[in-house]
């Protein structure tokens, strides 16, 4: 067992945790960063990029920025949390360019395109840009539990260091989770680290959720391939498979008729509508888009191919560890929380945070929990590292009965009733009935029996994880008796105007919800 | 999934022992990585635009494929493809300078 002791652990590789562990070292404190896989390549944004919230302080682009999903988002966003993500971020883009670590392109007139980053070019530079600000990286070290203080405060993690083969623990004055969403293992673009992983941790110390009912994004890909990119399908038509045009699919705002038609067949795509210069223009934007097409030997402007739709759970949903203040914090002190592991509701309301404002909040969010987390260690002194602390993880870790609860087997049953479109993307009231019945008797069966060790502990916090978030994503589903947002419910089509409220859970032998009243201005 | 190593080009760097994000490679006793943990795979091709001789390829689907020919691919020019076209390698210049993408109409771009 290796021992670190440090004043902010930050957990997690990608945007949110990087940003959080700069502006935590800025804050002058001393940081360790600790990643399941390797900081740079891990997560979503590396693997993906992403366009991102980048809008000029004009007041009028501003407000257009603002009101552009307000209704998509069934109006559960907060004006002034827009406006702070909006600046964080346009100073946060600025300082990527100016700092010379990011080469943006030039656009049309002359001036520097700055509303989208490459993920591997990001990410790598990223990396360089915390070490060199001092903070300790632990690649390949899964966070697999939060530590706790005698008054319930978070104390520091332990993990796992899966490439040297031996446990480590981490004392710190505080933790930021930026552990990314859950995509259920689903092999969308470089999720298949986000297990949800802080989350369970975060509700193992009585920190809560919000939004979890808004965790049903899909993603396009070609047929048994990876790439969920997405923004080129604006130039598609989708096809059944005897040719005929599918009417109505469209990737904005008629996905739910691809989905329904792939339960039926096969669909069809081709990206018809694009012009040869926007066809060039298409791969210099977003080269890993067109690896998939270059490598099955598809022209995807005049060949017709098979498409399908992946599951992203929380990180193209919105839902996560909810949030309590404006420095990121959750309601457990000690404890902070950004980018896809926390609600992204406070900009996005209930509807996604894809193509540019999860992107922003990431980054954002990040920031502001390093700079939270920073504060809060300094004010606690030294004597933080020194307090008596206990391992806070249950489910995976420490069985309550017989140890015969198979890993992959709980993975496989969760993945059953999560990732179906005719279950999770199109829901009904007694389907989700039904398939939380299934995932609570798995959460029973995995907390009597479930227990990795050495290298195997991952696993099973993994599949705990999993089991975790489905049954906070279908109980909110549930609680909210409506459609709102991308929380859409057949047998409840329309919006209600009394149900104008999030919606917080947690809890892991019993699953809760809750209304939260007031939406934060 | 990633399906080849090549023995011949690969010089042992371990670069992308190091980057995997889902540790699929093991390091073999050659010193040449082999792929340990294939089912781990997502998919992402960040170990392709690590390697520095262009020695992996992922193939786009997301279960095993048949055994590839390395100088087929060689010759298509797949092998290290996306790692010339984010202009990763010396006496590249990066990708993301020529990112400016299409016109994409008026809606937001939601994901
Ligand atoms: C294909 C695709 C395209 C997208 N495009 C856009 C876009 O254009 N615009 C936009 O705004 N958003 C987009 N998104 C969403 C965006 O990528 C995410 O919102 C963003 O990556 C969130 O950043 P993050 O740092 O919170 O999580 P991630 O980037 O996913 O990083 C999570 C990190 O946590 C680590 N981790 C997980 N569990 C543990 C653990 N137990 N211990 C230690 N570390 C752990 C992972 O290894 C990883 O490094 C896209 C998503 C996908 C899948
Ligand atoms: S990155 Fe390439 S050269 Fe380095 S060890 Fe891996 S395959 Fe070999
Ligand atoms: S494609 Fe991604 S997950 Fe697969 S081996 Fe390469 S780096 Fe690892």
């Amino acid at each position: 067992m290796q021992e670190l002791s440090t004043d902010v652990l930050v957990v997690g590789g990608g945007p949110a945790a990087t940003w959080a562990a700069l502006d935590a070292a800025r804050a002058g404190v001393d940081v360790v960063l600790a990643d399941k896989g390797y900081c740079g390549t891990s997560g979503a944004t590396a693997a993906g990029g992403t366009g991102v919230w980048y809008v000029e302080p004009e007041p009028a682009a501003r407000e257009a920025a603002m009101a552009s999903r307000e209704a998509l988002g069934g109006y559960l966003a907060g004006r002034r949390w827009m406006g702070r993500v909006l600046e964080r971020t346009y100073d946060i883009m600025n300082e990527l360019a100016d700092s010379g670590s990011y080469p943006f392109p030039t656009g049309p007139d002359g001036r520097q395109l700055r509303n989208g980053l490459q993920g591997p070019e990001y990410m790598r530079r990223m990396r360089i840009r915390i070490r060199r600000a001092g903070v300790r990286v632990l690649d390949h070290s899964p966070v697999t539990e939060l530590l706790t203080a005698a008054d319930g405060s978070v104390a520091g993690a332990a993990g796992y260091r899966r490439q040297e083969g031996h446990g480590y623990r981490v004392r710190a004055g505080a933790v930021v989770l930026a552990t990314g969403g859950c995509a259920f293992l689903s092999k969308a673009l470089g999720t298949d680290t986000n297990t949800g992983d802080g989350a369970l941790y975060a509700a193992e110390v009585g920190a809560e959720m919000s939004g979890m009912e808004f965790s049903n994004a899909y993603g396009i890909a070609p047929e048994h391939t990876s790439v969920t990119k997405t923004a080129f399908y604006s130039f598609a038509t989708f096809y059944q498979e005897d040719g005929a045009v599918l009417e109505g699919a469209a990737s904005q705002g008629g996905r739910s008729v691809i989905a329904r038609a792939l339960l039926e067949g096969k669909v069809y795509c081709r990206l018809d509508r694009a012009d040869e210069a926007a066809r060039a223009a298409m791969r210099l934007a977003q080269p890993n888009f067109f690896l998939t097409f270059d490598r099955l030997g598809v022209d995807p402007f005049t060949e017709r191919f098979a498409v399908t739709l992946l599951a992203e759970g929380t990180v193209r949903g919105t839902g996560g560890i909810r949030i309590t203040g404006d420095d990121c914090r959750t309601t457990v002190p000690g404890l902070y929380a950004a980018g896809d592991a926390a609600t992204r509701e406070e900009i996005c309301g209930g509807f996604t945070g894809g193509g540019s404002h999860n992107a922003a909040w990431a980054m954002s969010s990040g920031s502001w929990a390093g700079r939270g987390a920073a504060g809060y260690a300094l004010a606690l002194g030294a004597g933080a590292v020194g307090r008596a602390v206990s391992p806070a993880g249950g489910a995976g870790l420490r069985p309550l009965g017989n140890r015969d609860a198979d890993a992959r087997e709980v993975i496989r049953a969760v993945q059953g009733e999560v990732l179906p479109y005719d279950k999770n993307y199109l829901r009904h009231g007694e389907v989700l009935t039904g398939a939380l019945d299934v995932l609570d008797e798995t959460w029973a069966r995995l907390r009597s029996g479930l227990h990795g060790t050495g290298r195997e502990v991952v696993a099973a916090r993994q599949a705990a994880a999993l089991t975790a978030n489905a049954r906070w994503m279908y109980r909110s589903a549930l609680a909210r008796t409506e459609s709102r947002g991308m929380a859409r419910r057949l047998d409840f089509p329309e919006q209600d105007a009394d149900q104008h409220h999030r919606i917080a859970s947690g809890g892991l032998d019993r699953v809760w919800t809750r209304p939260l009243t007031a939406v934060a201005a | 999934m990633i399906e080849l190593v090549s023995p011949e080009r690969c010089i042992s760097c371990d670069k992308c022992i190091k980057v995997c994000p889902t540790d699929v490679f093991d390091r073999g006793a050659d010193g040449i990585p082999v792929i340990a943990r294939q089912s781990d795979c997502q998919t992402c091709f960040q170990c392709e635009a690590n390697c520095p001789t262009d020695a992996l390829f992922v193939a786009p689907q997301t279960h095993p494929q048949p055994p590839f020919d390395e100088l087929a691919l060689a010759e298509s020019g797949l092998l290290g493809s996306y790692r010339a076209q984010i202009g990763w390698g010396r006496g590249r210049t990066p990708g993301s300078l020529r990112a400016v993408g299409p016109a994409l109409g008026t809606a937001p771009i939601t994901s």
